[in-house]
């Protein structure tokens, strides 16, 4: 057992209102710069839909992801090392600028700049790409809420699956279809194809937390990366030439806040925390032959925190006490393991992804309370799961490489919790039939519907820091690098003299906050100052 | 003007490329990438590149066989100067097509799509002109000799090229060298002198090593960026 510590995502479909606060957000924070201006490290999709990049899910098109050889070993579905060599002056896999969309601005000067007159000028768009005018066509969203669905809906690959499974048809007339929201970011897979694709060793995988990263300065921009990862969660940067992806916001991570998409999620959906695993295990677990087998193996790779042996494997393998308690606290393993009410999205890329997502009970619900019965009644809802086939199946073929079992188990416990809930808000006792069919007992429910629906900040986030020493590093910048009086025309201007800071003029604070003895002393000091030693110093 | 020309500018031309290089990799990794261009446009690109590519890599191993291998090892190993001759011109000039075709559409693709065009900057327009005009007249003087037996740079630019590196520059023996042969040469040296300058200092990021590490990198974060610092060297600690 070599136990590693992930810090992983969970997302509750059922809260997502589809208002792409997050892509905003994460845009704003990550790639609001120049080269970036086509990428959206978090985007939300419609589905069913074509996603972004579009299509992204036909792999046969794409070749990202792993898959099985002859002999049942895992490679690379665009090819292996030599091929990847061989193929390095020019990827032809590789999405262009037009797959995701072509970015564009509009031309405010017309708007300032026009003359008197009869006519309303207008702001032309005018291409960020080619810097000529252009038509807007498409865009990361350009499906959103099923817009065109009647038109482009059966471009969705997974649409085009589920029909070749289920003898009826998806429809996508209004009142027959169906929606959900599906925001998506890196998945910071175990077995991640992005970093295995990569011929410079510049992606890598942390090992405290498990974050994907791109290491700018050795990528030499050979784009095989972008082929390699079947969520198309990889980007080139069209100025700098350099790959680029979701960084988990590990800045914010590091010192034990949520990432930005997390921390401005409206909907409150996200969770994030640690989970342990047995690193020994992944490349198994990742080569089960049954594509449908995939989500139980990777269940099986995770482990509980709970059990002492699983803790003393941590300790002896370097990994710090407060993740291990964290991983105890964590909403992330409560949902995926122990409910196990999220799933994995698209297992069958065989790349262990990371992000999970509680599929979505609403289109089942919407269904049933328009029919006019009671949407909150389970036996009509369990009876509706099933016979509402099309949007399981098709939730099969997104989270669980089309079983449809997991995901039905999944959605009956959410509709159990509804029912379970709706009795104790109308002071009823609960029936506790309704626990017992779906296996769990009245506490677990009360206790998921804690996590699920009240979903306290520091229920959803249980984030250990980086590290103690990282924490006090920080708690030592609260200390200003300059007097508070320096600036540009104050009494306190005129920065570091000529023969360095403490030169010259004498500048406040005069007491001496460090000195050379003091800052060798505690470099060289084998355990941390007591904070009673440290205000000596002041 | 013979000493300045083939006995002190390649030496320039080294000590450029290796300060250049190191200079580069010491303060601009950032900027080391082939800035590709394949996400503005894919099509000619899939065509045009790997030919450009392959037919630079077979030119480059024609010219260290041609500067590098002794005239006398050949005839040793029993190929006549008619036959090497022979060999180098159908081999080098298929090469060669290979290269300026691939040149060619590359320049055209670079120039004719605007999203391209607009991501060129004056310094990888230099180095096209550079790039273009040592392949071009690498061709022309290749072919202008070519008739009868040809023109023999085994006897007179190789042995010159290989006392540049026993730091005694035989320039005397670039004395006779027909005037085309003599402008490659110098174009030549300048593109080598522009590598670690321009784009083309990808050359030197072939990634080998892909083919002998693990598929999935594990890196620890950065000990220096977090408080903890790593353990120095020294006694071991007692009481552990």
């Amino acid at each position: 057992m070599r136990v590693m510590a992930q810090i992983a995502m969970v997302m509750n479909l059922d809260k997502c209102i589809g208002c792409h606060t997050c892509s905003v957000t994460c845009k704003q924070a990550w790639t609001n710069r120049d080269g970036m201006e086509y990428v959206w490290f978090n985007n939300v999709e419609t589905r069913p839909g074509q996603g972004y990049p579009r299509r992204y899910e036909d792999q046969e098109k794409w070749r990202g992801g792993w898959e099985l050889n002859k002999k049942g070993a895992l490679k690379l579905k665009n090819g292996g090392r030599i091929k990847a060599l061989l193929e390095i002056f020019s990827n032809p896999k590789l999405p262009e600028i037009k797959d995701y969309y072509e970015p564009w601005t509009y031309e405010y000067k017309n708007l300032t700049d026009a003359p008197l007159g009869d006519d309303y000028p207008v702001a032309e768009p005018r291409s960020l790409i080619s810097g000529k005018p252009m038509k807007i066509e498409w865009s990361s969203n350009w499906d959103d809420n099923l817009g065109g669905a009647t038109e482009h809906g059966d471009l969705d690959p997974m649409v085009a699956k589920t029909r070749e499974k289920a003898a009826e048809k998806v429809k996508f007339a209004f009142e027959q279809t169906f929606m959900f929201y599906l925001p998506r970011i890196c998945e910071h897979c175990l077995n991640p194809a992005c970093v295995a694709s990569c011929p410079s060793g510049a992606m890598y995988k942390r090992e405290e937390d498990g974050i994907v990263l791109v290491d700018q300065d050795s990528c030499r921009g050979w784009r095989k990366c972008v082929t390699g990862c079947p969520y198309k969660k990889v980007y080139f940067n069209h100025r700098t030439g350099k790959a680029e992806k979701c960084t988990m916001c590990y800045p914010r991570l590091e010192v034990g806040l949520p990432t930005v998409c997390s921390e401005t999620c409206v909907g409150r959906l996200r969770y994030l925390g640690v989970i342990l695993y047995d690193a020994d295990k992944v490349t198994e677990a990742a080569s089960v032959k049954d594509d449908k087998a995939l989500y139980e193996a990777q269940l099986g790779v995770f482990l509980d925190p709970e059990d002492p042996e699983v803790r003393r494997e941590a300790e002896r393998a370097g990994i710090e006490y407060d993740w291990i308690e964290a991983a105890r606290r964590s909403p992330v393993h409560a949902l995926i393991s122990t409910y196990k009410v999220a799933l994995p999205l698209h297992p069958e890329y065989r790349t262990m992804p990371m992000v999970w997502y509680i599929p979505p009970l609403s289109p089942v619900v919407d269904a049933l309370s328009e029919t006019g019965h009671d949407g909150e009644d389970l036996d009509n809802l369990f009876g509706a799961i099933d016979t509402l086939r099309i949007p399981l199946e098709y939730l099969a073929e997104i989270f669980t490489a089309g079983d449809v079992g997991p995901v039905r188990a999944s959605l009956e416990k959410l509709a159990a919790m509804r029912a379970h809930m709706r009795a104790i808000n109308l002071g009823d006792r609960p029936d506790s039939s309704v626990a017992d069919a779906v296996g769990m007992s009245g506490r677990e429910i009360e206790e998921m519907h804690r996590l699920l629906a009240v979903a306290k900040y520091e229920d959803r986030y249980v984030i250990p820091t980086a590290a103690v020493g990282d924490a006090q590093r920080l708690e030592e910048s609260a200390l200003p690098d300059s007097c508070s009086l320096d600036f540009e025309g104050g009494p306190g201007a005129g920065g570091d003299g000529p023969f360095g800071q403490d030169s010259g003029r004498k500048q406040l604070p005069l007491v001496t906050v460090e000195n050379f003895h003091t800052l060798r002393d505690r470099q060289t000091a084998d355990e941390q100052p007591s904070a009673a030693e440290k205000d000596n110093t002041l | 003007m013979r000493t300045l020309l083939w006995g002190v500018i390649p030496y320039v031309v080294l000590v450029l490329l290796a300060a250049g290089l190191a200079w580069r990799y010491r303060y601009d990794k950032f900027g080391w990438t082939t800035r590709s261009s394949q996400v503005y446009e894919s099509k000619l690109l899939n065509i045009a590149s790997p030919m450009f590519h392959y037919g630079i890599l077979f030119v480059l191993v024609g010219h260290l066989v041609g500067l590098f291998v002794p005239e006398s090892w050949t005839e040793k190993a029993g190929v006549s100067e008619h036959t090497y001759h022979l060999f180098s011109l159908y081999g080098g000039t298929a090469a060669g097509v290979l290269l300026v075709l691939g040149i060619a559409l590359l320049l055209y693709r670079r120039r004719t799509n605007a999203p391209v065009f607009r991501a060129t900057t004056a310094n990888d327009k230099l180095m096209y002109l550079v790039l273009f005009a040592a392949i071009v007249l690498g061709m022309v003087a290749k072919l202008t000799h070519a008739s009868g037996e040809g023109y023999n740079y085994r006897e007179s630019m190789a042995p010159w090229a290989r006392s540049l590196f026993t730091l005694q520059p035989d320039t005397d023996r670039m004395a006779g060298v027909p005037v085309m042969y003599q402008i490659h040469a110098v174009v030549g040296m300048a593109l080598f002198a522009l590598i670690p300058f321009t784009r083309l200092v990808h050359m030197f990021s072939a990634p080998v090593q892909y083919l002998f590490r693990p598929y999935v990198v594990y890196r620890s974060r950065d000990p220096r960026r977090v408080g903890a610092r790593p353990e120095r060297r020294g006694w071991e600690k007692t009481g552990s």
